[in-house]
């Protein structure tokens, strides 16, 4: 038997550059805590507060913080179970993997 | 009367207060807040200690009020780059509740209702330095100011003092809270300004 290999992270530098420039607004995302899904659009944001803090409109948990210091960002979604974004296919018949 | 130069009349003009460094003195009192504001009825309000042996020491509201009661006039300084000169509280010092806990724990993470954490050295939590206040200029503490109760820790920017504090869990090792798993620092000196991560 033999080891599946693996690659560093920065392949994933392509897909995420492409998953994270869409609209938020857009995507639907799952709370990690009661499995609502919904539009991204639709979390209460407090924002006078240290950071941004995206909470859950069914049962108000954190989906997601942004924190913007003057150098750096810090992004935590572990309240978001995923994130789906529309992302159509660049070519319409593509070729089998 | 003519000219009156500053200085003549009156109160002689004061020094400007120092403050920690990148922040601005307000006169108001803003209130942040990272969530829903929770109300918390008096008769079901607790305030809990649980040692990292397990074992737990709880105060109902009557029984906080019937501690040893202490009025701390402190400035608060909010990483947000407001700081506050000379506020009123009242509470009883960290160190009463403290008082009968056997713990050998180096660190505290303050849980709120609500869901807030954060976490501080518990030795910032000692020495006549932190409360549990509930009253604010002489009134019982607003609850967007984190009323019933919250905890107060002046030397520490001031997402430190948990609004709606519910209790202390007494810990080995440092777990960070709400905002230090989102980049905030672990400490939060104003003097030293570590706001961030790494500052
Ligand atoms: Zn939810």
């Amino acid at each position: 038997m033999t080891e599946m290999s693996y690659l560093d992270g920065n392949m994933l530098d392509g897909p995420m550059r492409e998953l994270l420039t869409v609209d938020l607004s857009s995507a639907v995302g799952r709370c990690e805590n009661c499995g609502m899904t919904g539009s991204m659009a639709s979390l209460h944001v407090y924002s006078h507060a240290p950071g941004l803090v995206g909470r859950c409109p069914s049962c108000e948990e954190v989906m997601v913080r942004l924190v913007r210091g003057p150098d750096r960002a810090w992004l935590d979604m572990r309240g978001t179970t995923f994130l789906q974004v529309p992302m159509p296919m660049e070519q319409p018949f593509p070729g089998p993997l | 009367m003519g000219i009156v130069s500053p200085g003549f009349q009156g109160r002689p003009r004061t020094q400007e207060p120092a403050l920690p460094p990148g922040q601005y003195l307000t006169e108001d009192f803003p209130v942040l807040s990272a969530g829903p504001t929770p109300r918390v009825s008096l008769d079901t309000w607790e305030f809990v200690i649980s040692a990292e042996n397990g074992s737990e020491h709880r105060w109902s509201w009557q029984e906080l009020m019937a501690l040893p009661q202490e009025t701390p006039m402190v400035d608060i300084h909010c990483v947000t780059r407001w700081s506050k000169l000379g506020t009123n509280w009242q509470g009883v010092s960290v160190d009463t509740l403290l008082d009968g806990v056997d713990t050998g724990a180096h660190f505290a993470l303050a849980h709120s209702y609500g869901g807030y954490t954060t976490n501080l050295p518990l030795d910032d939590l000692r020495g006549g330095q932190a409360w549990v206040v509930h009253t604010f200029d002489g009134a019982p503490l607003p609850a967007e100011h984190g009323g019933p109760a919250r905890l107060l820790v002046p030397h520490l920017y001031f997402w430190k003092s948990a609004k709606w504090v519910r209790g202390l869990r007494l810990k080995t090792m440092d777990e960070p809270g709400f905002w230090e798993t989102a980049g905030y620092h672990d400490y939060g000196d104003p003097w030293r300004e570590q706001r961030y991560q790494g500052d």
